[in-house]
């Protein structure tokens, strides 16, 4: 298994275009399930004024324009640097990882910050603890999500635990953060595509994130390295490591870790998700605002998937009485039923229609199924009519 | 073409530096010259853990503790390992290893009040008994999941050794790992001993082979020569050691200490063979697995605190009136700080919310909140008065 997805399949991941993800092809007529066109979106900034406008920067600030690899590169870089206790190890992280986030990184900061590990998850994870449990920072890599499960124990027992079980001793690994690509890439199938976060978000201890583009990335990067004093699963969407390319202010910043974001304002339905479903959500709530006059759609991204900003979702679930729930891990136990279920209890009294959740399917990320298995915008479009008219 | 066949090979030696009667057999190392009070207070801190367990032991068959185990047969590992230790080192125990605390200067008052989950307890009375803990002493909090902490040490002997290299004012300090032969097969311990060989960390890996794992004898728990022969597979300097000799327990945790922060530092396999004495735990009767008499036959034979004892009657430095009095005073002390922890408060309520995270997010202080209002609307179905401060803590 290891040698597959070491040679095989990590070399096709990246000599292909990960745009032409497409094991199983859209269909020629498509009018909603049409390939996202990242020059266009609304998720991300497209002019430099919308990146100085959104981070509050002055007419003249920098900004470059870079893609989501790029932009964790920029912020490992910056993190190294700015704090000598910060250290970056995984598998194959020294030649500038598989995914090419550490490019560079060993060459500028040594082999001593920046190292290759032997092929083992739960030493990785064990290793990572131990080195924060003594006031370092350590980013440690997990080569695909799919296999941060030999680190379960660890996560789960020791790292989530370890301020809890610590008390008074001060002790604690909160410089600890586990960085972990996920979802779906086109043809990843059953290992190369798993959107583990729910299993993370029912461990009390961890902070669970998930960027949905460059510039949130490296905002919540450097909140979570620099910053945050709790363990925290960096999750970033691989498929928008070369896809996903806006202006991002050039200087370093930082997002907060437990607060999602209004991406567009709404009054007749809220759209939550994270990660890269908002893309799809973006392109599906603009099918059908274009389709029905005078709707307006709100649409926010969670970022923060455990703890999560229940506020911020409450107030918009208020606000509008409707609310559609997507993400790309399956159905059952998902985070949107952590999400649905909260705004049942917080919401009862002006909800106008059921909570609903698109996800992917209950079963596995078979490779030839994809593109009937994830949420696709067709389904959320679906989902989002149905719920209007309820 | 030859297979190497582990069967042919030579077991590994076992050092020792004095036998089961206390005469010195390894000459070349002097035991003579280490100050009498020096050896006397390990004593003591042997007889202290012995003693503690039996009162323990006790404690909880008379339903006073939820739990607790034992280091019968096990005290020399620990006590004579961390006395080749500075504070500045640091160590990760997996629970039997109450010796190594005794002798960094865990008070027995800390014990008790680990044990008793009171308000004192570092722990915050979240842990089960034995987990003890010291931010001061540099024992990292136990945890029960086996292992666990194996590959946690490697890192730390990592972060100190990049704390040296960004500050080399820093004194060369080491991670000292303890863990059971039982442990060793999970795959942490793997993963630990190729990652610390890997990253030459400055660790010491101290197996304490007991031959059991609760019921799981050694014959069962691997079939090849014991656990240090595995270090040679990782490129690990080994030895293998008499655990009921604490002279040969002490200086081979002393040169491996030397060797562990030699150079670039490297990381070094320390397996202590002992005999598990008593129960696993106080959930286990061990009679059910094997022969009292085994276990009888054992405690007469070889025994850490008695072969120190025959060394020291020899020397002259110990009697059996010193021996009356130091059980006396020690049991005192024992029941007397025992005492005094069963009668203290436990933590406040809201310390079961604390340090799940840095500061308590929004969706613990709505919890907090309904358990207040829940234990106010049904005052009789909750007795919150053994705990600091009532239900007015969780405001």
């Amino acid at each position: 298994m290891f040698s597959c997805r070491r040679s095989t399949v990590v070399s096709r991941l990246l000599n292909s275009s990960l745009q032409r993800r497409s094991a199983s092809q859209a269909s020629a007529g498509a009018r909603l399930n049409k390939p996202i066109d990242f020059k266009k979106t609304a998720i991300l900034h497209q002019s430099q004024n919308s990146a100085r406008t959104a981070f509050g920067l002055a007419q003249d600030a920098p900004v470059d324009w870079v893609n989501l690899h790029g932009a964790i590169n920029t912020t490992l870089h910056h993190a190294l640097k700015s704090d000598e206790s910060v250290l970056l190890f995984g598998e194959d992280v020294a030649f500038g990882g598989v995914f090419r986030c550490s490019k560079g990184l060993a060459d500028e900061f040594g082999a001593a910050r920046v190292f290759n590990t032997p092929l083992t998850e739960q030493g990785i994870v064990g290793f990572a603890i131990g080195c924060a449990a003594e006031g370092m920072k350590p980013v440690a890599e997990i080569q695909f999500a799919d296999y941060v499960y030999p680190a379960f124990d660890q996560l789960v027992n020791e790292a989530a635990k370890l301020r809890y079980r610590e008390g008074s001793t001060g002790g604690h690994c909160g410089g600890l953060v586990v960085r972990m690509p996920c979802g779906s890439v086109g043809h990843g199938a059953l290992y190369h595509s798993q959107s583990p976060e729910a299993l993370f978000t029912h461990i009390p201890g961890l902070r669970v994130v998930m960027p949905r583009s460059p510039s949130q990335a490296k905002g919540l990067l450097t909140a979570s390295i620099l910053e945050c004093n709790d363990p925290v699963i960096f999750l970033e969407p691989k498929i928008l490591y070369r896809a996903a390319e806006e202006f991002v202010p050039r200087e370093p910043y930082s997002l907060p870790l437990d607060k999602a974001e209004v991406l567009k304002k709404g009054k007749d339905l809220t759209v939550i998700s994270y990660g890269q479903p908002l893309y799809l959500c973006s392109a599906a709530i603009e099918a059908l605002e274009k389709e029905i006059k005078g709707l307006s759609v709100e649409l926010i991204d969670l970022r923060a998937i455990y703890p999560w900003d229940r506020a911020t979702i409450m107030e918009s679930a208020k606000k509008t009485g409707r609310a559609v729930v997507v993400h790309e891990s399956m159905y059952n136990a998902g985070v949107g039923a952590e999400v649905a279920a909260s705004i049942q209890e917080g919401a009862f009294l002006r909800l106008e229609a059921p909570v609903a959740r698109v996800t992917s399917w209950s079963t596995h990320h078979g490779l030839v199924y994809e593109k009937f298995y994830i949420p696709d915008i067709t389904r959320i479009y679906d989902a989002m009519k149905k719920t209007l008219e309820y | 073409m030859k297979f190497q066949n582990p069967a042919e090979e030579n077991a590994m030696p076992t050092y020792r530096i004095m036998d089961a009667d206390g005469n010195v057999v390894d000459q070349t190392r002097d035991v003579e010259s280490i100050p009498d009070a020096e050896i006397i207070q390990w004593y003591r801190n042997m007889l202290t853990v012995s003693i503690m367990d039996l009162i323990m032991f006790d404690a909880q068959r008379q339903g006073r503790t939820s739990f607790y185990m034992v280091s019968a047969g096990e005290e020399g590992i620990a006590v004579g390992s961390a006395s080749a230790l500075s504070l500045d080192d640091v160590c990760f125990l997996q629970y039997r290893e109450q010796g190594v605390l005794v002798q960094r200067g865990f008070t027995l008052k800390q014990m008790m009040s680990q044990l008793f989950a009171n308000r004192d307890d570092y722990g915050k009375g979240r842990n089960m008994p034995v987990h003890y803990g010291s931010g001061k002493l540099n024992v990292h909090t136990i945890s029960s999941p086996l292992a666990t902490q194996i590959p946690q040490a490697s890192g730390a002997a990592y972060a100190l050794k990049m704390q040296r290299l960004i500050n080399p004012n820093v004194p060369p300090r080491i991670v000292a790992c303890y863990f059971g032969e039982g442990a060793a097969s999970e795959g942490d311990f793997h993963a630990a001993l190729n990652m610390a060989a890997t990253k030459s960390c400055p660790i010491v890996f101290v197996c304490r082979n007991n031959g059991f794992a609760i019921s799981t004898a050694s014959i069962e728990q691997y079939k090849g020569d014991g656990i240090a022969s595995r270090g040679l597979g990782y490129g690990i300097d080994t030895i293998r050691v008499d655990g009921n000799d604490i002279f040969a327990v002490r200086a081979v945790m002393q040169e491996a200490k030397r060797r562990a922060l030699e150079g670039d530092c490297k990381p070094i396999l320390v397996e202590a063979m002992s005999y598990r004495v008593s129960h696993h735990s106080t959930s286990d009767d061990s009679f059910a697995y094997r022969a009292k008499r085994e276990v009888e036959e054992w405690k007469r034979r070889d025994n850490p605190i008695t072969r120190l004892r025959k060394w020291m009657e020899k020397k002259g430095i110990w009697d059996d009136d010193k021996e009356k009095e130091a059980r006396a005073s020690i049991r005192k002390e024992v029941l007397r700080e025992f005492s005094a922890a069963e009668k203290v408060k436990k933590p406040p309520l809201r310390s079961l919310f604390e340090d799940v995270y840095e500061d308590i997010t929004p969706e613990a202080r709505a919890h907090m909140r309904q358990l207040k209002e829940l234990i106010e609307k049904y005052p009789n179905e909750y007795d919150v008065s053994q705990f600091e401060g009532g239900v007015k803590s969780l405001e």
